[in-house]
């Protein structure tokens, strides 16, 4: 188990070296001037230039910058944002929780909603319930989120003043408040991952309530719920697992929209600002964050697949892996 | 996996595609169709048991009306110029935030009296052209890597897949985001960058049918005939491959316009005032309190054609009977 483990920690350091690398040349060997560019691209002193030049590094050979640069990212150092004044590292940690608490619940509502719906519409699947359920979550998923979160803002913070449309709340500053902030965008960003939750898992248990020990269990008398949510569900949710842990890159991606039109104040909406005033350290920071942390939570996922399919962990599976 | 079998009554399934099934591992299938491309692609629905054929002649009808959303949508955005509309800039001060039905804005007018049909049609002009440009360059350039990786497999295989998937672990948006900002917001920059965020996808299905096809007979055969490379790849594969990688394009053309969307929606699509549905639904964002249909008409149009796109997706899938269980 641990080998198999230390094999694949293996395999993660190439490919976020790779990713390091490709965060690093996409945006060194844009059209222009560094130095300018990492000005924000206006007119700046030419002393201005010379001194980023050197603190950049630009003289040296790219080989040479980005060893610089990643031995500095690998210790937490991200550069100092030439626009804002602030450490890139400093803006990005303070900026993550907001961004991993929305992230956190919408994927616990997007379960929370895409589980029941997707076990009961495989119970009857072919009846009313299921083709509802097939047809709304076939609609969800041609609903941008964005469109989806105005809908909601029209709907609960407009119309019922429910829930505020814009804004934060810390979690200091009383769950409360911190919830009732945080509900709408994350349920806005949910929409997509429930369509596909629910059509995933609705599919894994029809295969799965059709094998013997669903079959036995019936036999046995067990009611139904326990059947379905104690035997069929868990060997239905590998696949659920997964996916939900790939997930990570469309909820990264969506935090972008929804913290702007939200108004959070996350890591999405630092990297919004970042764009629009040209920041490229800035910019270059957040992406590699996401682009590792996208890393990271695939290959946390596979582990926990291995740990939870048995199957995986016997000697067949692991000459595979 | 995913896809629900009735395991063994299907015919032409090939034992290629069982052994390739085999060692690709459950998860880059899953893979494939969590990103944001595979969004719409983990949906497609096991094809509808013979018996009910009332269901299948209701998906007909509902399959017709998406085809006919389409076409129109496409119609107007090719007839823009000629159609009797005010021009998508035209300003008409006095009708500001006019209702849908005043006389002379079918639609309406949005908040400095601009009419919402003419920026539909020309939104969609941008949307169209971003969108078919792309999901084109993506299928060319993402499907022949894939295809020939596919066929050659060795060190390249492993080089360019590994490529792939290093772009694959950026989260699509945020890689486009920042290509954008700094690369322009001109049509060309917007839909090259959409290009090749999306060449992996391609790549993906491409090389996982040419997998499956480059063992069959009829391929081996022409090997042994002596055929050329080029010839086996272009002629014996490539009619297999481009099937199921078109079939995908189509749910990518929702994705992308959705993708165009989020961009203009942003502000960092093509540069206002140029018109695009994105930047209607964010323009109408101020006047959701009291002018809703501002907002609410472009975004009903874009749910649709991406609705559209998806279910006429779906339905060609399931007709040439392109699973993600055989990629």
């Amino acid at each position: 188990m641990g080998g198999l483990i230390a094999k694949k920690l293996l395999t993660l350091i190439p490919v976020l070296l790779a990713v390091s690398l490709l965060t690093y040349l996409l945006l060194s060997l844009l059209p222009g001037d560094p130095a300018l560019l990492v000005l924000g691209g206006g007119a700046a002193s030419a002393e201005a230039i010379a001194a980023v030049r050197a603190d950049l590094g630009l003289d040296q050979p790219l080989p040479v910058r980005y060893l610089a640069w990643l031995g500095d990212a690998v210790q937490g150092d991200l550069g100092m944002s030439y626009i804002t004044r602030q450490e890139v590292t400093g803006a990005i940690l303070e900026r993550l929780p907001v961004t991993l608490e929305l992230m956190g619940v919408s994927l616990v509502l997007a379960l929370v909603v895409a589980v029941p719906l997707g076990v009961f519409s495989a119970y009857r699947s072919g009846g009313r319930f299921d083709r509802t359920v097939t047809g709304a979550t076939f609609g969800l998923l041609a609903l941008p989120n964005f469109i989806f979160a105005l809908i909601l803002i029209a709907a609960f913070s407009v119309g019922l003043g429910l829930f505020p449309a814009t804004g934060w709340s810390r979690l200091s500053d009383g769950l409360g408040d911190n919830l009732r902030a945080v509900f709408l965008p994350a349920l806005a960003l949910s929409v997509s991952n429930i369509a596909v939750f629910t059509r995933l898992l609705r599919t894994d248990m029809i295969a799965t309530l059709q094998e013997d020990h669903v079959l036995l269990a019936r036999a046995k008398g067990l009611p139904t719920s326990r059947i379905l949510f104690r035997h069929a569900l868990r060997p239905s949710s590998f696949s659920l697992l997964t996916v939900a842990g790939l997930q990570v890159g469309t909820l990264l991606s969506g935090t972008v929209i929804i913290e702007t039109i939200f108004a959070l104040p996350g890591v999405g909406r630092l990297l919004f600002d970042a764009i629009n005033s040209r920041d490229l350290l800035m910019v270059q920071g957040v992406v590699l964050l996401l682009a590792v942390t996208f890393v990271v939570v695939n290959f946390v996922v596979d582990v926990l697949y291995t740990f939870l399919d048995p199957r995986i962990r016997s000697g067949a599976a692991r000459a595979r892996a | 996996m995913p896809a629900p079998e009735p395991a063994p009554n299907r015919p032409g399934r090939l034992v290629g595609a069982d052994s390739e099934q085999a060692t690709s591992s459950a998860t880059s299938a899953a893979e494939l169709q969590a990103g944001q491309f595979g969004n719409a692609a983990a949906t497609t629905e096991p094809s509808p048991e013979p018996a009910q054929r009332r269901r299948r002649r209701k998906a007909g009808v509902l399959f017709y009306s998406c085809l006919a959303w389409l076409v129109l949508v496409v119609v107007v955005a090719i007839t823009a110029p000629w159609l009797p509309i005010p021009g998508p800039d035209a300003i008409d001060i006095p009708n500001r935030q006019a209702p849908p039905f005043t006389a002379g804005h079918l639609l309406g007018t949005d908040g400095l009296g601009r009419d919402i049909a003419s920026r539909l049609a020309y939104g969609a002009r941008v949307s169209l052209i971003i969108s078919i440009a792309a999901v084109v360059t993506g299928i060319v350039v993402g499907g022949t890597l894939g295809m020939v990786v596919g066929y050659f497999r060795g060190r390249i295989e492993t080089v360019v897949m590994a490529a792939v998937d290093v772009i694959l672990a950026f989260p699509a948006l945020v890689l486009l985001l920042a290509l954008v900002a700094f690369v322009g917001q001109s049509l060309t920059a917007i839909t090259a960058v959409i290009a090749f965020v999306s060449i992996p996808f391609y790549a993906r299905v491409a090389r996982a049918t040419t997998l499956a096809v480059s063992q069959r007979e009829y391929v081996l055969a022409a090997g042994l005939l002596g055929a050329r490379t080029r010839r086996i790849l272009f002629r014996e594969i490539m009619p297999n491959v481009i099937l199921p990688v078109a079939a995908f394009g189509l749910i990518a053309l929702g994705v992308v316009i959705v993708l165009e969307g989020s961009l203009a929606f942003l502000g960092l699509s093509v540069q206002a005032p140029a018109a695009t549905w994105g930047s209607m639904i964010a323009e109408g964002r101020r006047y959701l309190d009291s002018d809703a249909h501002i907002a609410l008409i472009p975004s009903v149009v874009m749910f649709l054609t991406v609705l559209s796109l998806n279910f006429v997706g779906d339905v060609l899938r399931s007709r040439f009977d392109v699973r993600e269980a055989n990629l």
